[in-house]
């Protein structure tokens, strides 16, 4: 067969097409699902890491069965909250699979965007999330955040005391900042910081600064990552977007 | 079959060191040891399978679009190990983000494509592929190795170099997690190479 | 300004070549001279400022979970992004070929000078590694997407050319005989990266 022909060089490429795009569908159809559960358990691990939970992940027989497990009985309750700081929605069991764990954090962020631009209309959809998790010791109000890091999304959680005041601790994760600069900010070195930092103040939210050259008020300052500037001014300022959002319910809640 | 469609690629015509081929994608996996294997194996696979399905096919293909045809049994390989690492290696695969892609267009998968797989019978060619897969993930787990000893200190991830080195003042060298450093590596180990080959090599 | 600040970083901080090890093959491989490196560097800068914006597209209408709901609202569940790996290579090669056709045609003096780069271009990594970090990244608007993919064209013509020039000169050098030629070149290569390093943190 000459197989320099015009025609059977189309009819070649669109058979090859047609297989290919066809197995491919198939086994990403298939494999679609333990994709998801997959991340569904790293946002649950990440969830419970900002409260120091679920420490032993890397460790255990089944990954994803332990955070699961964990999740289910350290978070006891979660829900939304609007704008105004009211309480939308309330879920007591089955956290994953309700509202607040769905809602994408991406896409809040994309409304609180719309509203700093001066779309007020916007309020009217946001939803904030906002997780209890209770361990014997203590109860602890976890939020969530995300934001534009230098060169991808970066995101994370706080863990509040439960009063709301202070962090007791802090998980960040990026998509592709510069390892050994600003993906230092994943680290538990950077995180730790965060530790005790007081969030209200008489009455007010002042956000943690992010500072370079030295801590000079330790209640609400911590180092900035050396070397990666761009990074660390920006997580300062999702940090300071996402309360700003989140304040009606903190004032509300005290 | 003949030995040596296996054994040369590992050392005596190692793709890295000898051919330059392939070094595109790779050397940013390799500040650890982990995800450089996984990239090894990764590449091992669809070197040696893509270089198989080819040469099942190449009496049909016609040779106006043999590249593009290439490249999509290439990257139809690469999709499957990217969908089967998000399934089941989730971590690994968020380490390796977009060089899993990459894979596609490493030149070692092409080069061994057009030089062997176009020419010859499908065994050999996949025992040719997944030599060459062999003797580039060798090169990378050498480089891993010795970034993450230097770099981190550690090694799978695991402590290796006791506390008190640190105690008494040893500290990780930055320099070795930066991507320089995968490229003077890479340049002395082609230096003791072929030092002990001493090939003309200009 | 936004784009500005895009492109010299696109440029200096996150070199393909320096920071990411994109395109070395090619790199390594046509850095022999400098005349020879730049005609490769200008067909890479060509194909990468007009393949970026055409994969930006794709990605958005076509490969991001939900992008096919400007078609029918019923398709708005529909996730292809694992086809995008075949999408964005097979845009680059065709791509490639087709400039390789339209040059020989209307203009062979070109074509005999960059003629013989453009079937490397399309396993050149540096090409798909764009298209893959213009995903990754999410850039929100099209021109963005462009100004990306000439500053990272940009930024690896600048890499070849310089590491040409050095090899031009130290083929007069005394290297020792194992280090000469590929060895003493990824020692030069790794040097000139932790030059381009000093250029992380600048801010705009």
């Amino acid at each position: 067969m000459d197989t320099n022909k015009n025609t059977y060089t189309i009819i070649y490429a669109t058979i090859l097409v047609v297989i290919v795009a066809a197995l491919l569908a198939i086994v990403s159809l298939s494999l679609k699902g333990v994709q998801d559960t997959n991340v569904e358990v790293e946002k649950q691990m990440q969830i419970l890491g900002s409260a120091a939970l679920a420490k032993d992940a890397k460790s255990a027989p089944s990954k994803n069965k332990y955070v699961q497990d964990e999740f289910a009985k350290y978070i006891t309750k979660a829900f939304i909250v609007d704008a105004q700081g009211n309480v939308v929605e309330e879920f007591n069991s089955d956290i994953v699979k309700t509202e607040p764990f769905k809602i994408s954090p991406k896409e809040q962020y994309e409304i609180m965007k719309k509203i700093e631009g001066g779309d007020e209309s916007a309020k009217a959809q946001l939803k904030l999330p906002v997780y209890i998790c209770t361990t014997p010791d203590a109860t602890k109000v976890i939020l969530s955040c995300y934001g534009q890091g230098l060169w991808g999304p970066i995101w994370g959680y706080m863990s509040l005391s439960e009063d709301l005041t202070t962090i007791e601790g802090i998980l960040f994760d990026h998509e592709s900042e510069t390892p050994g600069l600003g993906a230092e900010i994943a680290t538990e070195k950077f995180q730790s910081q965060f530790n005790g930092k007081t969030i209200l103040k008489d009455g007010v939210v002042s956000p943690v600064k992010i500072v370079k050259g030295g801590v000079k008020n330790p209640e609400n300052e911590v180092d900035a990552v050396s070397g990666a500037t761009v990074t660390s001014t920006k997580v300062e300022d999702m940090i300071t977007m996402w309360l700003k959002y989140y304040q009606p319910y903190i004032n509300a809640k005290k | 079959m003949d030995k040596n469609i296996f054994k040369t690629p590992i050392i005596k015509g190692n793709p890295i060191t000898v051919l330059v081929l392939g070094i595109c994608s790779a050397l940013a996996v390799t500040v650890k040891l982990e995800p450089a294997l996984v990239m090894a194996i990764a590449v091992t696979i669809v070197t040696g399978l893509s270089s198989f399905l080819v040469s099942l096919i190449r009496k049909t293909i016609p040779n106006r679009i043999r590249i593009i045809v290439q490249l999509v049994v290439v990257a139809m390989f690469v999709i499957l190990v990217q969908q089967i690492l998000k399934a089941y290696a989730y971590d690994v695969s968020k380490q390796l983000s977009v060089y899993v892609g990459l894979i596609i267009t490493n030149c070692i998968i092409m080069g061994r494509i057009e030089a062997f797989g176009l020419s010859e019978k499908p065994l050999p060619s996949l025992v040719d592929g997944l030599a060459n897969g062999l003797g580039y993930g060798l090169v990378l787990v050498i480089v891993a190795f010795f970034r993450e000893l230097f770099g981190s200190g550690t090694l799978f991830g695991m402590q290796v170099i006791p506390q008190s080195f640190y105690d008494a003042g040893y500290m990780n060298n930055g320099l070795f997690i930066m991507p320089p450093m995968a490229l003077i590596l890479i340049g002395c180990l082609i230096w003791i190479q072929r030092s002990f080959t001493k090939e003309d090599t200009k | 300004m936004e784009s500005l600040n895009l492109f010299v970083k696109s440029i200096f901080v996150d070199n393909m070549i320096f920071a990411y090890f994109l395109g070395m093959c090619s790199f390594l491989a046509v850095s022999k001279n400098v005349k020879t490196s730049a005609g490769l560097g200008i067909a890479v800068i060509f194909v990468l400022g007009i393949t970026l914006p055409i994969n930006y597209l794709l990605n958005k209408y076509l490969l991001t979970p939900g992008a096919l709901a400007w078609v029918s609202p019923s398709l708005a569940d529909v996730d292809l992004s694992f086809l995008s790996f075949i999408i964005f290579i097979a845009v680059i090669a065709s791509f490639v070929q087709l400039v390789e056709m339209i040059v020989e045609k209307f203009s062979p003096s070109l074509y005999s000078s960059l003629g013989i780069f453009l079937p490397l271009i399309a396993v050149n990594c540096a090409i798909l590694g764009a298209s893959l970090f213009m995903q990754q990244r999410a850039f929100p608007t099209l021109g963005q997407a462009t100004v990306y993919g000439l500053g990272s064209g940009v930024g690896w013509f600048l890499a070849i050319v310089s590491i040409a020039a050095i090899r031009e000169k130290i083929t007069y050098s005394n290297v020792p005989k194992p280090l000469q030629g590929l060895g003493i070149t990824f020692i030069v290569a790794g040097l000139m990266a932790i030059a381009f390093m000093s250029f992380m943190g600048i801010e705009l």
